[in-house]
């Protein structure tokens, strides 16, 4: 179980704090998928960098398992079981597909089973397995073999940065597909942040996050009905917050 | 057979990526002389009469057979010079693997120079690899200056891939290529240079057939306090392509400089040039931080694949 106390994160710009994100204290229980959304700006892949430790914290605390673990490093929070996917997920001059799966996985993968995961994300498997992660690779594959790297070993739970931008409509469902299956599973806790109706959907809780706080929070069909058809931002603003 | 000692067996481990065999086609030069050759029914080489060196000649009939000619120079304080002439038959198909370590454990220099010359016949297609390798505790430097030059002839493929591993104190590479009509030249250039290393890399192709095409791709890292230059030059004196590609990492203080040049003498050369120099990107170090891996290990994984 993740359990997210006060984040608070004010870094400078140009010497100023600025406040983007403030008190946002929050819980994941296991095998359940919390969906953030809410408008552009609000915070939302800010809390996900926040949780990963991509970004420092200026207060709070976060708990995986019981285990305090906010002053654990980007790496030790993935060796304690938080797998992350980028929403812009940077490119490796040099390295091979097969590789960089090999070291999502942390071990040297055979190649039925990169091929699995390739093929899992919608991309041709062994066309890729020895292509450079590099720029010869579009945007949409990028993204895909994102997130095949963070199915490449299990995890306590898995944080997804808008998974499904740049991702055409053939893959996506491809995706919607992999994220139920992760879900039916009951294994990994997931954080999927998403503006995507379809992924809202199949989330068990739904968290809107406006203006670097929480706008609302609860179950799927709570708050569901209040974001579909609105304007997110004036929905949630007359929302009760429960986290 | 020759026997050989652990230090040159540890250096020609290194420098010879395929495994050198005293079988087949090879040459090892220890120390300033010929250790031990062999020739093949399509491979036969010749020591040089008026010079240190041998004359390799490759036979339009060969297909896929390989030479090696490592250097190896344990010896500190010793300049050795030599000279390799490669007469390549038509429509032969070759790799050649050459390369040069030195071990020195004085406080002499040790320096080698390899001048290679390679007369690539019409059609053949050649590989030709070289890595470049120092180590020992010794307090003198180890020094290769190599020199190739490539003579092509119409429709040849001539594949250019060196690579300097480690320990190699300075370096001066120079390359030249003369191309031919329909050939097509390949350079990947490897460097990883550390402490106060230099290296500098002049690379000069003319492209003087029609049709030529010649990609260049050098990609080097530079730590700790080193020095790199690189200057590829394109000259295309006919319809022709060119892409060359050169990507530096630099760390810590050192130093890398780029200098391209590109020069069109015909209105149907199209010539392209990038240079890119920069630090370890900080998103690829978090993208494998989130894998587990820390920051050393993030960064060795990053520059391994880089120079891959």
């Amino acid at each position: 179980m993740l359990e997210v106390k006060d984040l608070v994160f004010h870094p400078l710009d140009n010497g100023v704090e600025k406040s983007i994100i403030e008190n946002i204290s929050f819980t994941v229980n296991d095998g359940e998928m919390l969906v953030i959304t809410g408008p552009n700006g609000g915070g939302k892949s800010t809390v996900a960098k926040l949780l990963m430790g991509i970004e420092p914290l200026d207060a709070g605390r976060i708990f995986l398992d019981g285990t305090d673990i906010t002053e654990y490093s980007i790496a030790q929070r993935a060796n304690a079981g938080i797998g992350f996917a980028f929403q812009q997920p940077p490119r490796f001059k040099g390295m091979t597909v097969r590789r960089f799966l090999s070291l999502a996985a942390g071990s040297e993968l055979p190649e039925k089973e990169c091929c699995d995961l390739l093929s899992g994300v919608g991309l041709c498997a062994r066309e890729y397995l020895n292509r450079e992660v590099d720029g010869t690779l579009s945007g949409g594959e990028m993204k895909r073999l994102e997130i095949a790297s963070v199915l490449a070993k299990p995890h306590k739970l898995c944080i997804f940065d808008e998974p499904e931008a740049g991702i055409d409509l053939w893959s996506f469902q491809m995706l919607v597909e992999r994220f139920e299956e992760l879900h039916a599973g009951k294994k990994e806790s997931l954080i999927l942040i998403s503006h995507q109706e379809r992924i809202i959907q199949m989330a068990d809780r739904i968290m809107v996050i406006k203006d670097g706080k929480i706008a609302a929070v609860g179950e799927r069909d709570e708050v569901l009905p209040q974001l579909v058809g609105n304007d997110i931002g004036c929905v949630c603003q007359n929302q009760s917050h429960k986290a | 057979m020759a026997e050989l000692d652990q230090i040159t067996e540890g250096v020609l481990k290194q420098i010879d990526g395929q495994g050198f065999k005293q079988e087949g086609a090879y040459n090892l030069r220890y120390n300033g002389y010929s250790l031990c050759h062999g020739s093949t029914e399509h491979i036969q080489i010749k020591r040089k009469e008026d010079k240190p060196g041998i004359d390799v000649y490759i036979s339009g009939e060969t297909r896929g057979e390989q030479v090696h000619i490592p250097v190896v120079v344990s010896t500190s304080g010793m300049t050795d010079v030599v000279y390799n002439d490669f007469y390549i038959g038509e429509g032969a198909l070759v790799t050649i693997v050459a390369g040069c370590g030195i071990h020195n454990s004085g406080c002499n220099d040790s320096r080698h120079d390899g001048i290679h010359t390679f007369h690539v016949g019409r059609g053949a297609n050649v590989r030709y690899e070289e890595k470049h390798y120092g180590e020992g505790e010794g307090t003198g430097a180890r020094i290769l200056n190599p020199v190739t030059d490539v003579i092509m002839e119409e429709d040849s493929v001539f594949t250019l891939d060196t690579a300097q591993i480690k320990g190699v104190d300075s370096t001066k590479r120079e390359t030249h290529v003369n191309m031919g009509k329909n050939t097509k030249l390949f350079v990947i250039e490897k460097l990883m240079t550390h402490d106060n290393q230099t290296a500098i890399s002049n690379i000069d192709i003319y492209m003087n057939g029609e049709g030529s095409s010649a990609q260049v791709t050098s990609r080097s890292v530079a730590r700790d306090g080193s020095d790199q230059t690189f200057h590829p030059r394109a000259i295309g004196n006919a319809p022709c392509h060119a892409h060359i590609q050169c990507d530096s990492i630099i760390m810590d203080h050192a130093k890398v400089c780029s200098i391209p040049e590109i020069d069109a003498q015909h209105v149907d050369a199209a010539i392209i040039h990038e240079a890119a120099i920069g630090r370890i990107n900080s998103e690829q170090l978090i993208k494998l931080n989130t894998f587990g891996l820390e920051e050393e290990a993030a960064e060795a994984v990053i520059i391994e694949n880089f120079l891959n």
